[in-house]
C-alpha cells in the first residue's frame, strides 16, 4: 500500500459496522466501475481498493477514503449506488463531490482523539500482513529480540506505566514480571478477548481492524516471560474478528513471526484460538482459565494467582486484547513517549466506546485524564435530538454512573473510582433525561444475575434478591423501605462474593440511588417512572382535541385496544391496552399521552 | 449422523479436543445438542453424559433443543437496550407468534435470540437475521425484513 504520484487508493471501512451498512456491496461496486472498459483505460494499474478495519465512527458507515496522488478525500454514509458518481467525478475528473464529503463533525470526532493502539486501525488492511509491516509492524519484535533482555522489556512496559486495559487496571510490567520469576514450566500467554461486557467493543474493532498488533504484543510478552504456548481466548459472538485473527496467524506463521525459531532467533512460540462459548464470567481470570481447560468457567479463590498457578497448574498471564496492543507501540516508540500522555497514575491512552444518546457515537481513543465533558460534547457532538444530559454509564455492569453536574471530571482509573464507578472495559453508554435510572439498575442487574455461574452464595442469591426488588419497584410493587434495603444487601453482596462478578455487581444499583435516589422514591411512593420508561407505571390516553381520526393508531395496535369511528376522535381501552407504545409512536398528531 | 459423529471424533483426537470443543463441533453440526448424540459420545471417551450437560447448559451457546430454520438474533447490550431493543424483541415475538417462556415458533421456522452484546453499538439497536447484521433497526424495517423470508 506504499503510496507512489498518481496512485489511486480507496479505502472502504469492513468493521461490523461497515458491513452492516453495505460494506461489501460498495466495495465490489468499486471494483466493477475500476473494471469497467472506460474506467480502466485511464486508471489501470494505479488503482486499488483495500477493506480497512473499522475507524471508530460506525454510525456515520459506509466510510471510504479516496486518495488521489496523496490527496484524501473521506466519504461518510456511501451507499453501492454512490460509487459510480465518485469513481466518475472524483476519480476520473478530478472533482470531489462536495455534499457526500464528511462534514465538520467528522474532524471534530477526531481531533481531540490521541491514538495509539487505534493508530493503524482504518488504515492497514487487516487481511495483509504486508499493510502493518510497511507501516512499521513487526519492526518492535524485531528490536526486542535483536537487541532486549527478557528483563529488559519488562523494565520497558514497566517504565511505560501501562495497565490493564480490560477493568481492573493493574500494572502490566508487574504482572509480566511475577510470572517471569514464577517457578514452572511451562509458562503460559493468554489473550483475553472475551468482551462480555454490554456496550464495549474496542476489542472487536482492534482484532477486526489490526490483528498483527495484537499478535506481536503476544509475541513480545511471551518472550518477556518466557512462554511457548498462547492462546487467545476470543467470543465466538465475533465471528468476523475470529476470521481476521485466523487469517493474521497463518500470514504471521509464513513470515515466521510466529511459530518455530521466530526471526531466526531461537525463540518458538505459537497461538491458538480458543473459542469462548458465551459465558460472561469467563472474562475473570481463573474462570477463564477453567473454560480453556474444558470445564464450566467457574472462578476460584486468589491467591494463588494465575501468574503461579494459571492454566494446568502453570505460570499464567492473561492480558486484555488493547492492554497488548499497545506493547508494539510502546517498544517502537519508548516508554517516555507512551507515559507522556495521560496522568501521573493513568498513562497512555484508553479506547472508549462511546455510545447511546450521543450525537457521534463510536470508538474514540483518548489520554486518560481527558474530561467527560470533552468526551461528550467535543468529540461526542452534544446529546442527540437537543435532549439534556442525565448521566454517563461508565464501565459496563461493573460500573456506575456520572451524572451531569459531574460532568468536567476528569477520565482516569482514580477519579473514576472515587465517583464510585470505574473505566472498566471503556463503555461508556450515554444517557439522556429519557432514561430511567431505576430500569437501566435492573437492566444491569438482569445481565449480572443470568451471567452469575452460581458458585458463590452471595452473588447467585443476592443478585437474585436484587432483581426480584428492582422488578419490583419498576412494576410499581415498591414497599417502603426498599431503597434501605437494596443499599444493605449491594454491600453484602459487594463484600462477600468470590470474584470480580459478584464483587461489582452491586455497582450499578449503589451508583444509581447514590445520584438518582429521587427517582426511586418516586417509583415506590408515588408510584410514578419520571422518565416516563417503566411500562406498568404508564398510562396511555389520546387527547381528543388533537385527535384527527386518522385510524393509523387503531391500525397499529397489536391488542386491539383503540377504538374509534374514521375521522372522531379515538379511545384507547386501558384494561386491554398492553402498554407497547406503538400507538404513541405512529401518531402524527401527538394526540396520544404518555404518562 | 454417524459419520458426522465419526468425524467430530476424529477432529477431536487431532485436536487435543476438550468438551467444550466438541460440543461446539456438535452444535456447529447439527445446530443443537441431540441427546442420541452425547450418549454417543459419553461412551466413546468415557465421559459421563452428566459432565457433557453440566458443560452445555452452563454456557449461553449451547441447546438441548432443535432451533428454527431462521434464527433472529436480537442484540440486548446497553446501548442497544437505550435504544429500544425490547420494542423490537416484543414485536418480533407478536408477529412470529411465539409464545412467551419459548424462542421457537411452533412450526420451528424462526427462532428468536437475545444476546448480551455484538459490539455493533453505534448502529444501535442491531437485529442479526440469519448471520446478517442490519444496524439502526426500527420496528417497520424489521417487519419489513421478517416478511421476506416468513
Amino acid at each position: 500500500m506504499a503510496m507512489q504520484e498518481g496512485s489511486i487508493v480507496v479505502k472502504v471501512c469492513m468493521g461490523t459496522g461497515g458491513i452492516a451498512a453495505g460494506g461489501a456491496a460498495v466495495v465490489s461496486a468499486f471494483r466493477e466501475e475500476f473494471e469497467s472498459a472506460g474506467v480502466r483505460a485511464s486508471v489501470e494499474k494505479n488503482c486499488s481498493v483495500h477493506n480497512v478495519g473499522c475507524r471508530g465512527f460506525c454510525a456515520r458507515d459506509v466510510l471510504v477514503d479516496v486518495i488521489v496522488g496523496g490527496e484524501k478525500t473521506t466519504y461518510e454514509y456511501i451507499k453501492s449506488d454512490m460509487v459510480p458518481r465518485i469513481v466518475e467525478e472524483h476519480i476520473l475528473q478530478g472533482r470531489p463531490i462536495e455534499e457526500w464529503v464528511v462534514k465538520e463533525d467528522y474532524h471534530t470526532f477526531h481531533e481531540k482523539q490521541v491514538k495509539v493502539v487505534l493508530s493503524d486501525c482504518g488504515e492497514v488492511d487487516p487481511e495483509d500482513i504486508e499493510s502493518y509491516v510497511s507501516r512499521g509492524g513487526y519492526s518492535a519484535l524485531e528490536k526486542v529480540l535483536a537487541t532486549m533482555t527478557p528483563e529488559e522489556t519488562i523494565g520497558l512496559i514497566k517504565d511505560s506505566g501501562l495497565r490493564g486495559r480490560g477493568g481492573a487496571g493493574f500494572p502490566a510490567g508487574l504482572k509480566w514480571e511475577f510470572a517471569r520469576k514464577a517457578a514452572g514450566e511451562p509458562k503460559y500467554l493468554i489473550c483475553n478477548a472475551d468482551e462480555g461486557d454490554p456496550g464495549a467493543f474496542m476489542d472487536r474493532s482492534i482484532i477486526e481492524g489490526n490483528p498483527h498488533s495484537v499478535i506481536e504484543g503476544m509475541v513480545i510478552g511471551a518472550y518477556a516471560i518466557g512462554a511457548r504456548k498462547g492462546y487467545v481466548y476470543i467470543r465466538a459472538e465475533y465471528p468476523l474478528a475470529v476470521e481476521r485473527l485466523k487469517i493474521a496467524l497463518d500470514q504471521a506463521r509464513r513470515r515466521r513471526v510466529l511459530g518455530d525459531d521466530i526471526g531466526g532467533r531461537g525463540f518458538d512460540f505459537d497461538i491458538r484460538i480458543k473459542l469462548g462459548a458465551g459465558a460472561f464470567v469467563c472474562g475473570e481470570e481463573t474462570a477463564l482459565i477453567a473454560s480453556i481447560e474444558g470445564n464450566r468457567g467457574m472462578p476460584r479463590a486468589k491467591p494463588p494467582f494465575p501468574a503461579q498457578k494459571g492454566l494446568w497448574g502453570k505460570p499464567t498471564v492473561i492480558n486484555n486484547v488493547e492492554t497488548l496492543a499497545n506493547v508494539p507501540y510502546i517498544v517502537r516508540n519508548g516508554a517516555g513517549w507512551f507515559a507522556q500522555f495521560g496522568t501521573e497514575k493513568s498513562k497512555g491512552t484508553k479506547v472508549f466506546a462511546l455510545t447511546g444518546k450521543v450525537k457521534n457515537s463510536g470508538l474514540i481513543e483518548v489520554p486518560l485524564g481527558i474530561s467527560l465533558r470533552e468526551i461528550i460534547y467535543d468529540i461526542g457532538g452534544g446529546i442527540e435530538g437537543g435532549r439534556r444530559l442525565k448521566a454517563v454509564q461508565t464501565g459496563g455492569p461493573s460500573g456506575g454512573c456520572i451524572t451531569n453536574e459531574m460532568i468536567d471530571i476528569a477520565v482516569d482509573y482514580e477519579s473514576l473510582a472515587k465517583a464510585g464507578s470505574i473505566v472498566g472495559s471503556g463503555g461508556m453508554v450515554v444517557m439522556d433525561e429519557t432514561d430511567c435510572m431505576v430500569n437501566i439498575a435492573k437492566y444491569f442487574l438482569e445481565f449480572t444475575q443470568a451471567e452469575s455461574c452460581g458458585k458463590c452464595v452471595p452473588c447467585r442469591i443476592g443478585t437474585k434478591r436484587l432483581l426480584e426488588i428492582l422488578q419490583r419497584i419498576t412494576d410499581g410493587r415498591g414497599r417502603p423501605g426498599d431503597v434501605e434495603l437494596l443499599e444493605k444487601l449491594s454491600n453484602d453482596v459487594r463484600s462477600a462474593s468470590l470474584c470480580g462478578l459478584g464483587q461489582t455487581a452491586p455497582n450499578p444499583v449503589l451508583s444509581t440511588l447514590r445520584y438518582f435516589r429521587n427517582e426511586y422514591e418516586a417509583h415506590i411512593h408515588e408510584k410514578r417512572c419520571p422518565a416516563g420508561v417503566c411500562k406498568n407505571l404508564l398510562t396511555y390516553s389520546i387527547l381528543e382535541e388533537f385527535c384527527k381520526g386518522c385510524t393509523m393508531c387503531a391500525r397499529v395496535c397489536p391488542a386491539g385496544a383503540i377504538v374509534g369511528e374514521k375521522k372522531k376522535p379515538h379511545k384507547i381501552i386501558e384494561e386491554i391496552c398492553v402498554k407497547c407504545g406503538a400507538c404513541f409512536e405512529i401518531c402524527k398528531f401527538k394526540a396520544v399521552k404518555k404518562g | 449422523m454417524q459419520e458426522t459423529l465419526e468425524k467430530i471424533l476424529r477432529t477431536y483426537h487431532e485436536s487435543e479436543g476438550n468438551v467444550i470443543s466438541l460440543l461446539q463441533e456438535i452444535e456447529e453440526s447439527f445446530g443443537y445438542l441431540p441427546e442420541d448424540a452425547i450418549n454417543w459420545f459419553s461412551e466413546q471417551l468415557d465421559i459421563p453424559p452428566s459432565r457433557f450437560y453440566g458443560i452445555a447448559t452452563f454456557y449461553a451457546q449451547f441447546h438441548l433443543k432443535p432451533r428454527g430454520e431462521n434464527i433472529i438474533t436480537a442484540c440486548c447490550g446497553t446501548a442497544c437496550h437505550v435504544k429500544g431493543a425490547e420494542k423490537l424483541i416484543n414485536s418480533l415475538m407478536r408477529e412470529l407468534q411465539i409464545p412467551s417462556g419459548e424462542d421457537t415458533s411452533e412450526d420451528r421456522k424462526f427462532t428468536v435470540e437475545k444476546v448480551n452484546c455484538v459490539g455493533a453499538c453505534s448502529i444501535a439497536p442491531v437485529v442479526i437475521i440469519n448471520k446478517e447484521v442490519h444496524g439502526k433497526m426500527t420496528a417497520d424495517r424489521l417487519m419489513k425484513e421478517i416478511r421476506k423470508i416468513k
